[in-house]
């Protein structure tokens, strides 16, 4: 039989219709296109696809199920592997994990595993599908902190291993950056968010929000007073970074965290009908090339009265590390692109608004540690551009609240957690992951290392304890 | 959701709620604050602890009613949210001769600093501001632990007619006073600062900038420090009044004007 190469494409909004919206891009694929798809996977003996992923979701398995037109049995199959399939099915690189290691990628028709992933999360939405999760209780309790994907992830499996598993979160609403950072176009609050999320509460774990652990609590109070046998720290990297420039203080320059926020969490989206405000005004920069800073932009863009959403990046389109994606919907909806460009000072009205960027060129020079080629500034290309609000999407560093209320939590030098391969820390029975570990990385990386370290937690407390 | 166990208007505009939140009242220390969030769908707003009580599990807060999510917070029976203690604990100690100088509601944030500072043996002179008698905030709580109480007001209706700081220049020119706490409306605490500075009196105050989650995420509540950016709610909220940049406070403060406005407007 010759190789399907015609691969799906999954169909979304137009562009000029959805940058006044803030409904999701990408609609989904239909049962129809969604088998044809399916019928495309080789079911390799030695499946690739299972390796390139995080997680490690059987990934033929579940397609079968698709193929055989069964996609309860797929929810099931997929919800082994993964509490979170439609929010990974939207969110994660694929691009670069599953499908990158599917075989059909050499032909450039990789199986569209994403989308796939997706319809089958949808499907369990849709029909209201709730998690079956038939434990053997072991009568000991795990304590997770930050209910981001790493902590969900770690939750669900801690909770499947037979743990009394609780969640405590910071914030009034549950999901991390899911919740606050990624916005309702890329990925639906109420719908896909909250679903999954309550399909982990069905299976028993318990979620308490406005705990921040450090606080609220100390990790030694969570092991000490309240009998957690084991703790999993997946705070995130949610600590803004800035460029230390002149004119960062002036008003409506944000860090992208609270742009977002603002935005998703505090629901500043819906305008005056929200009790939190924000000012975009007509023109909006997003310095950064990530896909917070897409995420930003697109969010800018999408707002009344906005007329032109400019976002700076200081090399070149080649090495920006947004998802290809997300930077071509971007390109779509009408950001403009600045690239080999990075802003040296903003200066103000005299009211203190943002009100000028002043910005240089860049050319490439040798490449640096990351490997990307360094950008050098070219001397004499300054300009300025005319902004009213400005998002500083450059990354973000560790948060300190936990590394300085928890005496003998190995830090490294740039404040991030210090763990093994398994997650485990400087300290006994206390794991971490995710961002807060590894610096800010994807969402399918945190939820590999929330995995990795359930089962190293399950392994640590089933050796008997020493008499 | 957290209920509110007992209100009381202790001067126009200005509410007094005793809320049951026993983990914060079991880890709570002077000078931290809770982020409250009145109701679904409100902002996120942060307040001083006043008081706490860990044997009934509750504690106090002091606000005044300025915008929508104040009315709210006067209004609800219960909080949908509360999130803390927050910031770092004040540093206490004896430090001699204090000033704790308070303004307006910030003799709220002051008061529980001054009672630990008093507990760890400072001597205290008190002085505290406000428009009117009427607005006189916890003047009874303050005078016990006060080895002098000195009172300002805009109109003379109580004390000295005029501003604190005419009260603490004499003290200060005579070194009466090792070292000030300054807690009020901005204006307040950078004249306060000022004039401290060339007598070499190290004197702290408590800044309120706006705040989204007070955990150091939003960065929202980014303050200049000796020219450094800190963030309020993670580094402060105390800092060093004579380090404390505060146009940019001000300018900061007032980057919603405008929307809160047009938001109180619509609550009404």
């Amino acid at each position: 039989m010759p190789l399907n190469l015609n691969r799906v494409s999954m169909p979304e909004q137009e562009p000029e219709v959805r940058c006044h919206n803030f409904k999701e891009v990408n609609l989904g694929l239909s049962m129809e296109s969604a088998r044809a798809e399916a019928g495309r996977c080789l079911f390799c003996k030695r499946p690739t696809c299972i390796e390139g992923c995080p997680v490690s979701i059987n990934i033929p398995h579940f397609i079968r199920a698709i193929l055989d037109n069964d996609p309860h049995e797929a929810v099931r199959r997929i919800r082994v592997d993964n509490p979170l399939p439609a929010i990974c099915g939207r969110v994660c690189p694929q691009e670069s994990q599953c499908e990158a290691a599917c075989v059909l990628n050499k032909k450039g028709a990789p199986v569209a595993i994403g989308a796939l992933e997706r319809y089958v999360g949808d499907y369990a939405i849709r029909e209201g599908l709730k998690a079956e999760c038939v434990v053997k209780e072991k009568k000991l309790k795990a304590a997770v902190v930050g209910s981001g994907p790493s902590g969900l992830t770690c939750a669900g499996e801690l909770r499947k291993l037979g743990y009394a598993v609780t969640v405590f979160e910071a914030l009034h609403e549950l999901g991390g950056v899911l919740t606050y950072g990624i916005p309702e176009f890329r990925l639906p609050q109420e719908a896909v968010v909250k679903f999954e999320i309550e399909a982990l509460r069905t299976m028993g774990v318990e979620f308490k929000t406005n705990r921040l652990i450090g606080k609220t609590h100390l990790i030694s109070d969570l092991m000490e007073i309240e009998g957690f046998a084991a703790v999993y720290i997946a705070t995130g990297a949610g600590y803004p970074q800035f460029m230390r420039i002149p004119g960062e203080d002036l008003n409506y320059v944000y860090s992208a965290n609270e742009f977002l926020t603002r935005m998703n969490l505090m629901q500043a989206y819906q305008g005056d009908a929200a009790a939190t405000p924000i000012f975009v005004g007509k023109r909006v920069a997003v310095i950064g090339g990530g896909n917070t800073a897409m995420d930003a932009a697109r969010c800018a863009l999408r707002m009344p009265g906005v007329e032109k959403v400019s976002l700076i990046y200081r090399r070149s389109e080649k090495e920006m590390p947004a998802r290809v994606e997300e930077a071509k919907h971007a390109q779509e909806e009408g950001i403009e692109f600045q690239f080999l460009t990075a802003p040296t000072e903003y200066l103000g009205t005299p009211e203190g608004a943002v009100r000028t960027a002043r910005c240089i060129r860049m050319a490439l020079g040798e490449p640096d540690a990351s490997g990307r080629r360094r950008p050098v500034v070219i001397p004499g290309s300054e300009f300025e551009i005319e902004v009213d609000a400005v998002v500083v999407a450059i990354g973000t560093q560790a948060n300190p609240i936990i590394a300085q209320t928890t005496p003998g939590l190995e830090t490294n030098k740039w404040g991030y957690i210090v763990a093994d391969q398994n997650g485990l820390t400087s300290l006994q029975n206390i794991y971490a992951g995710g961002d807060i570990v590894s610096g800010a990385a994807t969402v399918i990386l945190a939820m590999g290392a929330g995995r990795k370290a359930a089962q190293a937690i399950d392994r640590a407390l089933s050796v008997p304890a020493p008499h | 959701m957290f209920d509110i166990i007992s209100k009381q208007l202790i001067a126009p505009a200005v509410w007094r709620q005793t809320i049951k939140a026993p983990e914060i009242a079991g880890k709570r220390q002077a000078g931290n604050f809770v982020i409250i969030r009145p109701k679904v769908g409100s902002e996120r707003i942060p307040l001083t602890i006043v008081s706490s009580d860990n044997q009934r599990g509750t504690i106090d807060i002091i606000f005044q009613v300025v915008g929508a999510t104040t009315m709210d917070l006067a209004e609800v029976e219960s909080v949908q949210d509360i999130l803390g203690p927050l910031g770092h604990p004040t540093h206490i100690a004896n430090f001699g001769r204090t000033a704790v100088v308070g303004g307006g509601v910030g003799i709220a944030p002051l008061l529980p600093i001054a009672q630990a500072l008093k507990q760890a043996g400072s001597r205290l002179t008190t002085i505290l501001g406000a428009r009117s008698k009427a607005f006189l905030i916890l003047e009874e709580d303050m005078a016990p632990i006060s080895d002098q109480l000195l009172i300002a007001t805009d109109d003379g209706s109580k004390g000295q007619k005029g501003l604190v700081t005419e009260i603490l220049k004499p003290l200060l020119e005579e070194k009466k006073i090792d070292f000030v706490l300054a807690i009020g409306p901005v204006v307040m605490m950078k004249a306060v600062s000022e004039l401290t500075r060339p007598y070499g009196v190290k004197t702290m105050v408590s800044l309120n900038p706006l705040m989204i989650d007070g955990t150091g995420m939003c960065g929202v509540c980014r303050c200049k420090i000796e020219g450094q950016t800190k963030f309020a709610c993670v580094d402060g909220p105390e800092f060093d009044g004579h380090q404390v940049d505060f146009e940019n406070l001000t300018r900061r403060l007032a980057m919603y004007k405008s929307e809160e406005n047009q938001r109180r407007e619509a609550r009404k």
